[in-house]
């Protein structure tokens, strides 16, 4: 652990330290700094606020919001709720998949995409949803999946 | 804790006396201010809009209103959910003298030709006709449809009128006047009777009668100083979204009614648990929390009463089971969040072993509303046993698809074919769900049904939070049965077995017919396994797991027959 994220994770520490129930709080920070819970950097937080390391993996596997492997640059959430379901957000994670040559859950071998599936962003009345870091794509159809990549490839000249 | 003199005690309530002052005073200088301006702006920022470019519509007419050197004469709002989300980004106009005016699918390119067309002749002289470029009068979005005439908003009321981060308007609009009302004119008996008489119940699902419930808590002593209340805003059903834009148009109304609870039952603090997902809701309740604390709102000795209350949030990490109440404490503190046995209920052994209650965002946004119009008000609307109002996220194949409050009792008819628009596609109805994955389907010819807790329930689905998605001729009921079958499975905790292994084993078989590959005894076997995991699973989650996949047999035999390999085998199903 550098002593840049030893300085992050101690604010993290300082803020959350005697107060009850503060673990999930003090992870969902801990993945708010480094896009993913780093586990080094929970190693020690646990060290610190006094939780066995057993515990916070547990919390960590229970969780599905939680990453414990660095995504990819951008993430790419396609949802999977009722509305988009049945309105083909399934048929737009293939798309996806086949563009991309990964499954859901991993990221791509360049390191630049990570596709996962979300259940409702609530915004069903622009279902089918998939959202690329923070950019929503709504009543989106599997034609246009390849350029919306594109454009994001674009943006690393690649 | 260091014990207070009864001098500085009389000296904090002196400030908090002030406070309540202050506040009332805010509110009357909102509408003061708010007199001055000649027309209003709303454009909708809920999280669809915003997602549908909401937010740039909103920098486009403020852009435009000041080129146009009208800032002082015309006030912009980004509101909360206005409801038809289906043709967001949504904006109104509203100018003095005038009808309102709604704008639907908003570009940031048209912003300035509606401050140029619409508002600036009209500004002092509202009976002219207007006159608006072909292209912008195909964006009107007519304020008589069924949509908005059928709905009833009591929760919804203010959501898509006034700005969510203003606590001038929230007290303009009657907000924190219904807690001070409690406060100095009714003892916490009375509020808890008024509730009572209200005949509110749980909006997050079951349906408890939420007077009886605050009395249990009412009645448990304080454990070591301390009782709790929650608001459950972990709205886990996929396809649903009313927590989300209640709390992210108005966070203050589900604090008042927390506050209200707190003193009808002598609860010390409140704990908002907020899902991950929901960004802009997590933003509002931190920022109503921040307001609420700075203007005595929360505190020692709130308004200089002997009444103290303070609220935090917490937020979620992608867990349906934490929607279950003792899942959702067990999250709250700080573990993973798998049910426990109850007894012990969470008024006797709650969050940190404290006396607590939990109830969901809509029904604590509809308490300020009772005390403040009435428990006869509230009953007036409705049906026998379920009284008020309902909010639903009516989604899926219809045409105005969006969030909407209707009465209790409205039937399914209404609700798709008036408010909805009917189906989107131009394809015959089949069917609508409700109650996400522990509801079940309502088929066509159940469209006289009054959405309300007991005719739900009857039929085999529930109110649930109010999720409700319209199914076309074309939507196959084994494929969605199996869609949140395999939710739930995906989410069952694993603590006990006839949800981990029942669930999964549903699943197996469910697959197997949807294949084609399936028989009558697979058939069988999978209302057997349901039939035990809804007698035998621990929570809620596990009990209504098998509701999707049983009602849609049950009402549409037929789907499920085509699909099995002996289906010339006369047996039925």
């Amino acid at each position: 652990m550098t002593e840049e994220n030893k300085a992050k994770v101690d604010a993290i520490i300082r803020k959350w330290s005697g107060k009850r129930g503060a673990l999930i709080m003090a992870l969902h920070e801990l993945q708010g700094q480094f896009g993913y819970v780093p586990w080094e950097e929970a190693l020690y937080l646990g060290q610190e606020l006094g939780i066995p390391m057993a515990k916070i993996y547990e919390c960590l596997t229970f969780y599905n919001y939680f990453k414990v492997k660095a995504p990819g640059k951008y993430v790419i959430s396609v949802c999977d709720g009722t509305a988009c379901h049945i309105k083909g957000g399934a048929s737009l994670l293939e798309e996806l998949e086949k563009e991309l040559g990964v499954p859901a859950g991993t990221t791509t071998d360049d390191g630049l995409f990570y596709v996962q599936v979300v259940r409702c962003l609530g915004c069903c009345g622009l279902a089918p949803v998939m959202v690329i870091n923070g950019v929503t794509y709504g009543k989106l159809t599997t034609d246009k999946i390849k350029s919306i990549l594109n454009e994001w490839r674009a943006k690393e000249g690649k | 804790m260091v014990e207070m003199t009864p001098e500085q005690i009389e000296k904090l309530k002196a400030v908090g006396r002030m406070q309540k002052d202050k506040l009332l005073q805010l509110g009357k200088d909102f509408t003061a201010n708010n007199e001055k301006y000649d027309a209003t702006i709303f454009t909708c920022n809920a999280t669809s809009c915003h997602s549908g470019g909401g937010q740039n519509v909103y920098e486009a007419l403020k852009q435009a209103l000041e080129t146009a050197g009208l800032t002082d004469r015309v006030r912009l709002v980004a509101t909360g959910c206005m409801g038809l989300c289906a043709a967001g980004p949504m904006t109104r106009i509203e100018i003095k003298g005038r009808r309102p005016f709604l704008y639907k699918e908003m570009t940031p390119d048209v912003a300035h030709l509606i401050v140029e067309q619409h508002i600036k002749p009209l500004l002092g002289h509202p009976e002219i006709e207007l006159k608006l470029a072909p292209h912008l009068e195909e964006k009107e979005l007519s304020m008589d449809l069924p949509f908005f005439t059928k709905q009833r908003r009591v929760v919804l009321k203010h959501l898509g009128s006034s700005d969510p981060e203003d606590l001038g308007e929230y007290v303009a609009n009657g907000g924190y006047q219904a807690l001070i009302k409690c406060l100095f004119e009714m003892t916490p008996e009375q509020v808890l009777d008024e509730i009572k008489k209200s005949g509110l119940r749980g909006r997050g699902g079951g349906g408890f009668p939420t007077g009886k419930k605050w009395e249990l808590l009412a009645k448990a002593p304080l454990v070591d100083g301390e009782k709790f209340i929650i608001c459950n805003g972990d709205e886990g059903d996929p396809g649903a979204y009313m927590d989300s834009c209640i709390l992210g148009g108005g966070a203050h109304s589900v604090l008042e009614g927390m506050l209200i609870a707190a003193y009808a039952t002598g609860a010390t603090s409140g704990w908002f648990y907020v899902r991950a997902e929901y960004p802009l809701a997590l933003e509002r309740v931190e920022l109503a929390i921040k307001q609420a604390k700075k203007a005595g709102i929360l505190g020692k000795n709130i308004f200089g009463t002997d009444f103290s209350f303070m609220a935090e949030l917490r937020i979620g990490a992608g867990a349906f089971v934490c929607g279950e109440e003792t899942a959702l404490m067990m999250s709250l503190e700080g573990n993973k969040g798998t049910p426990r046995p109850r007894p012990p209920y969470p008024t006797e052994k709650g969050l940190f072993q404290k006396p607590t209650i939990i109830n969901n965002v809509e029904t604590w946004a509809n308490v300020p509303q009772i005390i403040l119009n009435g428990a006869d008000w509230f009953a007036s609307v409705g049906t026998e046993t379920s009284k008020g109002t309902k909010v639903f996220a009516l989604t899926g194949k219809v045409k105005h698809s969006g969030l909407v409050e209707v009465p209790m009792g409205t039937t399914v008819k209404e609700m798709v074919e008036d408010v909805g628009g009917g189906t989107s596609t131009g394809k015959p109805f089949k069917a609508v769900q409700t109650g996400g994955p522990s509801g079940g389907v309502i088929p066509a010819k159940e469209l006289n049904l009054p959405l309300c807790y007991e005719e739900l329930k009857k039929i085999g689905s529930m109110m649930g939070s109010g999720g409700m998605i319209v199914m076309d001729e074309s939507d196959s009921m084994v494929e969605i049965a199996k869609f949140y079958l395999g939710f739930t499975v995906d989410e069952s905790c694993g603590k006990c077995a006839p949800c981990r292994l029942g669930g999964y084993q549903m699943l197996k078989l469910l697959t197997k017919i949807a294949a084609g590959k399936g028989t009558h005894a697979d058939l069988e076997k999978i209302k057997e396994i349901g039939s035990a995991m809804q007698k035998g699973s621990l929570c809620g989650l596990g009990q209504t797991s098998p509701n999707p996949v049983l009602s849609t047999i049950k009402y549409f035999p037929e789907e499920y027959e085509a699909l099995l390999q002996d289906k010339d085998e006369k047996k039925g199903c």
